[in-house]
């Protein structure tokens, strides 16, 4: 080191100074250039949480109802009233409905595709449902409205029949199926790619060598995944559910195909009515003044704060499992 | 309890490549039978067709008898999932379920096969954690995750998971060979005791393990990389590391190659 | 066993049956197929007896039942163990099999009823001077629209992508890469309808009226998070050795990354820089938010509203009309071809240009 430092310098930059210094140069605008780039991601993070809140303190100010437990959207009154207690419910409650439906049908798919189905099989379904998590959510938006709505009378009576005692599928006023009920059932079937696919990997992470011990124990197919599969994944499938939770709590045009909106809040799911953070925003922009639009991007900023808590919770558990697994190899 | 095994005529598959050709021999019950050979010479394949554990790796496929005392293994009706409870097996690496405490880990098979009252599964757990020499040295963290013990003592945890569901045969595939050489003497001691009460097979790298511990070694080889591997002879011990009857066996014994 | 020496073990006395042969009583291999067939039979026996119009309640009542026979059956025939084995096969393939129904009845929806006025026509003619409840009229300026502004927020976000990923893997250490990484993960999250808020935040501060560029701007921040991460990933799959190799030739270490270590991944690359296009071409809200729509031909993505596919699917969809609905199904059929075609041929690159290493 110390060698090389004392002989190399002299005869090289007497030769030829010019590539080692644009050499320096050439690193230093380099690193300048990407580092800049990471800075500016994280400068766009900071705005949009800075734009938003500035626009709607805007809002607030001028808002006569409570923010949050008005049950009514009217910034173009006078005077303007505007609250999101419902829209946090019917983004809770149709979140919730796609997780309880989509979450064991996705791990029930996962495994399939990582334990049950034949190798031929495997790889190219696997392939389909990354092909799925493609497709723009306005086409399941209509094909929601337009083909799943009026499929999906009959299969409300029956839960209205059935379970109507449970008060949750009570079905009490007459309409179509555009309920929070059949807006979960939508945003399941779209958020069950991405939770299928992420399960999937973590499945077909599990050491082998902890399988071949289930099996050598005497264990069946069902009984390796309980021993071995499901406790090694399970941090990854919670993981997973929040990444679908989150996409289910901002989709946008899914909901606002689907939905017939009112501004009640109601548990009987079944019911038509409701509304979404996402959904609302669609439906006002067209109409809003230009405090409608700081009331909807008030309304915003609290979805992005939920998206964000419950993306950053999946991180975390992600992080976790990391470290856990890591030390374990 | 312990059973006879009695191969004949067992051809091993991956998919298109043979891996092990044409495999007959004898095991007996309450012994210890090593398998010695250079690596690649199909010698884990074979012990993992003894338990029907083959199959489970994509692609594998096995021709030939194993007979079990007086059943075949490989018969029309013969379910898997029974056989590996009834001929336990030992990995290389100790494969403890990393979620489960110490006691689980050692009831998980028995609670698979039925249901034990609380006492009853109790007295298994103390009874195989004793048998496997571990009872001493975890008898007051049962409910602590098996994946906090030493290499040797997971070891030796995954030998009483075996040992617990009580089968006839137990496999053991290079059972010390990720561990060092005080666990490895304590998991050859644990074997001679095991030998009284189980057939055991062992896989082996390691010669002197096989002279040390087993009552009979079989010397498997193969032709070529590629080629599928071969069972040169199986006989006493003794014969084998003294007067081998084949020439390739002594060659292999005395260090001249593999 | 009867050839037991020691004292039997409790072990032993309560394991009965199980013990002593290996071979079982086994339902045959078909078995399967025939609850199947039993059970959709039956499902659509009950159905149609019924009178249940819906074909969603027939199929699941095929689904339950077919769950329920096999359980019974194998418990009946093999044991308990068998069964509850069997039980979770059985779920496994109901769950799949519930989840394909839909996806399939979407593709073969979208197929069926965009064909209907997909032709040359469609393709090259605007809504300009057509009502929305009569036919006619076409997606041209809609797919004028979506280029330009897919390609606006790709000029933007995949120098940014490629430059904060070059960081991440080449330079990234200490506190301000660990912030960066964490708020990528953040980002992938953030709904297309919040970003679109962002925009128009700053579109209301400054002044600005609606055009293509400010749909691009919001496209961008949901692109650039999809780009940071799969080049990251292929970053890190080129093997340090080539770095390493360059660096000890005296090679600076900007000229490494440009000449050796990005030439290594390209491929990669640009199938992430091609899905997360894939992404952004279908999302509605944004663009719904900050370019306005039009119905007529602009093609000036820096001026005066435009359309896109999604947002026109969406205009259609609202119409309420058959010809507007026969128009929303064509255009989504269009969409659908995009995203999918550039899906396929990305995932081609992929294969085609992996490492060599893999596999």
């Amino acid at each position: 080191m110390a060698i090389t430092t004392d002989n190399a310098p002299a005869p090289p930059v007497a030769g030829k100074p010019g590539p080692t210094s644009t050499g320096r140069a050439g690193d230093k605008i380099f690193l300048g250039l990407s580092q800049g780039s990471g800075i500016l991601l994280l400068v766009i993070m900071a705005s949009i949480a800075v734009f938003l809140t500035y626009r709607a303190s805007l809002a607030l100010a001028e808002n006569d109802g409570n923010f949050l437990t008005t049950f009514d959207w009217n910034p173009a009154g006078d005077p303007p009233v505007f609250g999101i207690a419902v829209l946090l419910f019917g983004t809770i409650v149709s979140s919730l409905v796609a997780m309880v439906i989509a979450v064991p049908i996705a791990v029930g798919i996962a495994l399939f595709i990582s334990h049950y189905a034949p190798r031929r099989l495997a790889a190219p379904l696997a392939y389909v449902v990354d092909l799925l998590a493609a497709v723009p959510s306005i086409i399941y938006g209509i094909w929601g409205a337009l083909f799943l709505v009026p499929y999906l009378e009959g299969l409300n009576l029956w839960l209205d029949e059935f379970l109507g005692w449970t008060y949750l599928f009570e079905k009490t006023e007459v309409g179509v199926a555009r309920s929070l009920f059949t807006v979960g059932i939508l945003l399941a079937i779209m958020i069950l790619p991405i939770v299928t696919s992420v399960s999937r990997e973590v499945f077909l992470q599990v050491p082998r060598m902890n399988e071949e011990a289930a099996l050598a124990l005497g264990a069946t197919r069902w009984e390796v995944i309980r021993l071995s599969v499901l406790p090694f994944g399970r941090s990854g499938v919670i993981s997973a559910s929040m990444l679908g939770l989150g996409r289910a709590l901002g989709e946008t045009m899914a909901v606002a195909t689907v939905l017939s909106p009112s501004f009640v809040i109601s548990l009987h799911l079944l019911n038509p009515g409701g509304g979404t953070f996402a959904q609302n925003i669609a439906a006002k922009f067209d109409e809003a003044n230009e405090l409608g639009r700081d009331a909807l991007i008030a309304s915003g900023l609290v979805l992005f704060v939920l998206t964000l808590l419950v993306n950053g919770a999946a991180r975390l558990i992600i992080a976790r499992r990391k470290e856990y697994s890591g030390a374990n190899a | 309890m312990a059973k006879r095994i009695d191969v004949s005529g067992l051809t091993a598959y991956y998919g298109s490549h043979k891996a092990i050709d044409d495999i007959s021999m004898t095991v007996e019950p309450r012994s210890v039978t090593a398998f010695i050979g250079p690596s690649g010479c199909g010698k884990s394949t074979f012990l993992r067709t003894l338990n029907r554990m083959h199959e489970v790796t994509p692609g594998g496929r096995v021709e030939g008898k194993v007979m079990l005392d007086d059943e075949n293994l490989y018969a029309k009706d013969v379910d898997p999932v029974t056989v590996r409870r009834t001929v336990g097996m030992v990995f290389q690496r100790p494969n403890p379920f990393p979620t489960m405490s110490i006691y689980d880990n050692v009831a998980a098979g028995l609670r698979l096969n039925g249901s034990y009252r609380k006492s009853e599964l109790a007295e298994v757990v103390e009874r195989s954690l004793k048998g496997a020499n571990l009872w001493n040295e975890v008898k007051d963290r049962l409910n602590k995750p098996g994946s906090g013990l030493s290499g040797g003592q997971q070891q030796r945890l995954c030998i009483a998971r075996a040992i617990a569901v009580e089968p006839e045969v137990l496999l053991m595939d290079e059972p010390c060979s990720a561990l060092d050489p005080i666990s490895t003497l304590a998991i050859e001691d644990l074997i001679s005791e095991l030998k009284e009460r189980f057939t055991i097979v062992i896989v082996t790298h390691n010669m002197q393990q096989a002279a040390r511990v087993s009552d009979r070694t079989a010397f498997f080889n193969l032709a070529a990389v590629g080629q599928p591997g071969k069972l040169v002879e199986i006989d006493e011990t003794e014969r084998i590391f003294s007067n081998p009857s084949v020439q390739a066996t002594e060659d292999y014994i005395s260090g001249r190659f593999g | 066993m009867s050839n037991v020496i020691q004292d039997a073990t409790p072990a032993q006395a309560a394991r009965g049956l199980s013990k002593g042969t290996l071979s079982q009583r086994h339902l045959p291999r078909w078995a399967p197929a025939g609850f199947a067939a039993v059970s959709i039979a039956l499902g659509v026996a009950v159905g149609a007896g019924a009178g249940l119009h819906s074909r969603i309640q027939w199929g699941l009542i095929a689904a339950a039942l077919f769950v329920v026979v096999s359980y019974v059956v194998t418990s009946a025939v093999e044991n308990r163990r068998q069964a509850k084995d069997r039980l979770a096969t059985s779920v496994v393939w109901v769950c799949f099999l519930l989840a394909v129904v839909p996806l399939l009845s979407l593709i073969w929806t979208t197929v069926g009823r965009g064909v209907k006025v997909l032709d040359g026509y469609f393709l090259t003619h605007s809504m300009a001077g057509v009502p929305g409840f009569e036919t006619g009229g076409g997606v041209y300026h809609a797919l004028i629209g979506t280029l330009e502004q897919v390609g606006l927020a790709t000029l933007v976000s995949a120098p940014i992508g490629l430059l904060t990923a070059v960081y991440l893997v080449e330079y990234g250490k200490g506190a301000l890469a660990k912030a960066v990484t964490f708020f990528v993960d953040v980002m992938t999250g953030i709904p297309s309808i919040v970003a679109g808020l962002f925009i128009l935040s700053i579109m209301l501060i400054a002044g600005l009226a609606p055009s293509g560029l400010m749909g691009a701007l919001a496209l961008a921040i949901l692109m650039i998070p999809v780009v940071v991460r799969s080049t990251e990933e292929m970053l890190k799959l080129v093997p340090n050795e080539l770095r390493e190799a360059a660096l000890a030739l005296g090679v600076p270490k900007w000229r490494v990354i440009l000449k050796v270590v990005i030439p290594t991944a390209i491929g990669g690359i640009t199938t992430g820089v091609m899905l997360a296009i894939a992404r952004i071409a279908g999302e509605t809200a944004p663009i719904m938010l900050l370019v306005f729509g039009s119905q007529l031909i602009n093609t000036n993505p820096f001026e005066g509203a435009q359309s896109s596919l999604p947002f026109y699917i969406w205009e259609q969809y609202r119409v309420g009309s058959e010809a507007s609905y026969d128009r929303a199904w064509a255009a989504a059929l269009v969409l659908i071809a995009f995203v999918m075609i550039l899906n396929l041929v990305a995932r081609g690159i992929a294969r085609w240009k992996a490492p060599k290493t893999g596999r």
